[in-house]
């Protein structure tokens, strides 16, 4: 009960912040003729919005795509995060992790540096790349790692995780520090932005994204047996690491679509399911969905706030998200050391 | 019945069990003692398919290795010694995870696994709590809770690794009183290891004396709680008396010491 409630409240937030940030824009379209305009989109509803062919493109061509995309990519790092978070049994996981946002990061600066003759569209296929290309290598390196000890397998994969982030991202210093004339467009990507968005990006990115939360979905009552380790989730006929392998290798799917839309956007993978865990207790069936819902409604208002609070220039999402995530994330950390003790 | 035969056990290339054997008969309680180190544990894990090892484990005519996980899993019910309890987590939802070897891979619990779920709290006498959070629990609370999971998988066989280690004297009598009353209702088979002698003594009608990975002595507990064989397999001094039940009880005995 409690459940659906937290989906229904969910559902309503996801809805109110598309609502807002559909409506609130540096163009200044009446919300009136915007809700006109929407509703003359559903069939069989014949509506004249009153909105100029420009405010018309302003709305559907920009507007629209980057609020679907904020959406998309929001929903994408939530509930990466929080299946990052099953799969290791530690709530401060992030979707960055394993090398994920540090691939990406070399990935698109790789792009950047040498690829820029290629055009723009390089850049997001390069990260994407980078990112898939950073778990595997993590995942790798986990793998080799993990010697016999059957226990330590999901704290070594984590941990090599953190060492093949800190290569990349090395690396990709390295590379920007060669060619510092590019300086301000490399950081521009790493801080994270939806201003390019566009109905393509979204369409290009939809199926990966369908397939990684689908598979993310289903798993979510052996993420709830994992919690009680891997020793009593064998004895429960679930074999550990055959889930762990599918959950990671979804949630680098999923981690990579958002991150070929929006570059580098920290922090929504740790709050969103750490609010979502608060409301409606700690089963995977309902901080998967929830955290889903909640990150997409999250990330349309943090990207309302950075292309409307200085407008009409933009801050970096990446900086909203932190903004809110740094108190946000000190947060988690006391709460955690309470339940601990 | 489940028969072992000639199990092996070996961890990190150290051999911890050499060809032991027992049988625990269909509705009994079988129960593994011996010093710290002498592989108790390690028979238990083996038996819930979570070593390697060497030999047979043959339950009702199946050998245990030809059976897939899962099925292994619905027959054999593994509770740990000191099992890792999500604290947020509610006691019901807990124990519902004891339903997961009768879902598919990708299942979700229908209402024959709600009965189950339900029966098996009812039967511990810890339905009230099944919105409760595991970390508000008291150690018997939890106690009951973890044995109503594996009770949720109804299986045949329910590993019991030391079950009241944490619990004091009446938590401890009032647990294995539940688990006795159960073997006895439903014909569960229950091969425990425990610590505690006497206790062990009580509750088993067959002893399986374990001492450096190897069978010291089998059978029912006044021919294993012996003055002799305690001295000689623990190198302990204690002294054996026949309690009001007619079972052994062993008592610590200090060498040399004067009496109050």
């Amino acid at each position: 009960m409690r459940k659906a409630i937290a989906l229904g409240l969910a559902a309503i937030f996801l809805i109110a912040a598309a609502g807002v940030s559909a409506f609130v824009g540096a163009a200044d379209l009446s919300p009136l003729n915007v809700a006109a305009a929407l509703a003359g989109k559903i069939p069989f509803v014949h509506l004249h919005s009153g909105l100029s062919q420009i405010d018309s493109a302003v709305l559907f061509q920009i507007r629209l795509p980057r609020i679907v995309a904020g959406a998309l990519v929001g929903g994408l790092l939530a509930i990466t995060g929080a299946g990052y978070q099953g799969v290791f049994r530690n709530p401060l996981v992030d979707s960055g992790m394993l090398g994920a946002s540090a691939g990406a990061g070399l990935g698109a600066t790789i792009a950047i540096v040498y690829l820029g003759g290629l055009g723009p569209d390089v850049v997001p296929v390069a990260a994407f790349l980078g990112s898939l290309a950073g778990v595997g290598v993590a995942a790798l390196a986990g793998v080799i790692g993990t010697g016999r000890g059957p226990q330590s397998g999901a704290a070594t994969l984590l941990l090599a995780g953190v060492a093949v982030g800190l290569f990349l991202t090395a690396a990709q210093t390295y590379v920007l520090q060669q060619s510092t004339q590019v300086i301000q467009q490399v950081y521009q990507w790493l801080l994270g932005s939806l201003a390019g968005a566009s109905w393509q990006q979204v369409t290009e990115i939809l199926p990966y994204s369908a397939v990684s939360t689908l598979v993310i979905l289903v798993h979510a009552r052996q993420l709830d047996v994992l919690s009680l380790g891997d020793e009593e989730a064998r004895a429960l006929g679930i074999r550990p690491t055959v889930v762990r392998a599918t959950v990671i290798a979804a949630c680098a799917l999923a981690a990579a679509s958002a991150v070929a839309i929006s570059g580098l956007v920290g922090f929504v993978g740790i709050i969103v399911p750490h609010v979502a865990r608060r409301i409606a207790g700690p089963s995977y069936t309902i901080v998967l969905p929830l955290s889903m819902l909640g990150g997409a409604g999250f990330l349309m208002l943090a990207d309302t706030l950075a292309r409307t609070v200085v407008a009409p220039s933009e801050l970096p999402i990446g900086v909203v998200t932190a903004l809110v995530g740094s108190p946000a994330f000190i947060w988690v950390l006391r709460g955690t050391r309470a339940v601990g003790t | 019945m489940i028969r072992v035969s000639d199990l092996t056990v070996t961890l990190d290339r150290a051999p911890v069990l050499h060809g032991v054997s027992f049988e625990a008969v269909t509705g009994g309680w079988l129960s593994l003692i011996g010093p710290n180190g002498a592989g108790k544990s390690t028979a238990l894990r083996a038996i819930a398919g979570l070593l390697r090892y060497a030999g047979t484990v043959v339950l009702d005519g199946m050998d245990l290795r030809s059976l897939r996980a899962r099925a292994r899993a619905r027959a054999i019910a593994y509770v740990p010694q000191e099992p890792l309890l999500p604290p947020d987590m509610t006691a019901g939802d807990y124990v519902m995870l004891g339903r997961t070897p009768h879902l598919g891979y990708l299942g979700m619990p229908g209402g024959r696994d709600c009965l189950a779920a339900d029966d098996a709290m009812r039967q511990l006498d810890v339905a009230r709590f099944s919105q409760r959070r595991l970390g508000h629990l008291s150690g018997g609370e939890r106690q009951r809770i973890v044995l109503a999971r594996a009770l949720a998988t109804e299986p045949s066989v329910l590993l019991l690794d030391e079950p009241t280690s944490m619990l004091d004297i009446g938590h401890q009598q009032q647990v294995l009183e539940l688990v006795d009353g159960l073997r006895r209702s439903t014909g569960l088979t229950v091969v425990s290891t425990l610590h505690d002698l006497t206790v062990a003594g009580q509750y088993a009608d067959a002893l399986v004396l374990l001492s450096d990975g190897r069978v010291a002595a089998a059978g029912p507990p006044p021919a294993v709680l012996t003055e002799d064989l305690i001295g000689r397999v623990y190198g302990a001094n204690v002294q054996v008396r026949t309690g009001p039940d007619g079972r052994p009880v062993v008592s610590p005995v200090r060498k040399g010491t004067a009496s109050l």
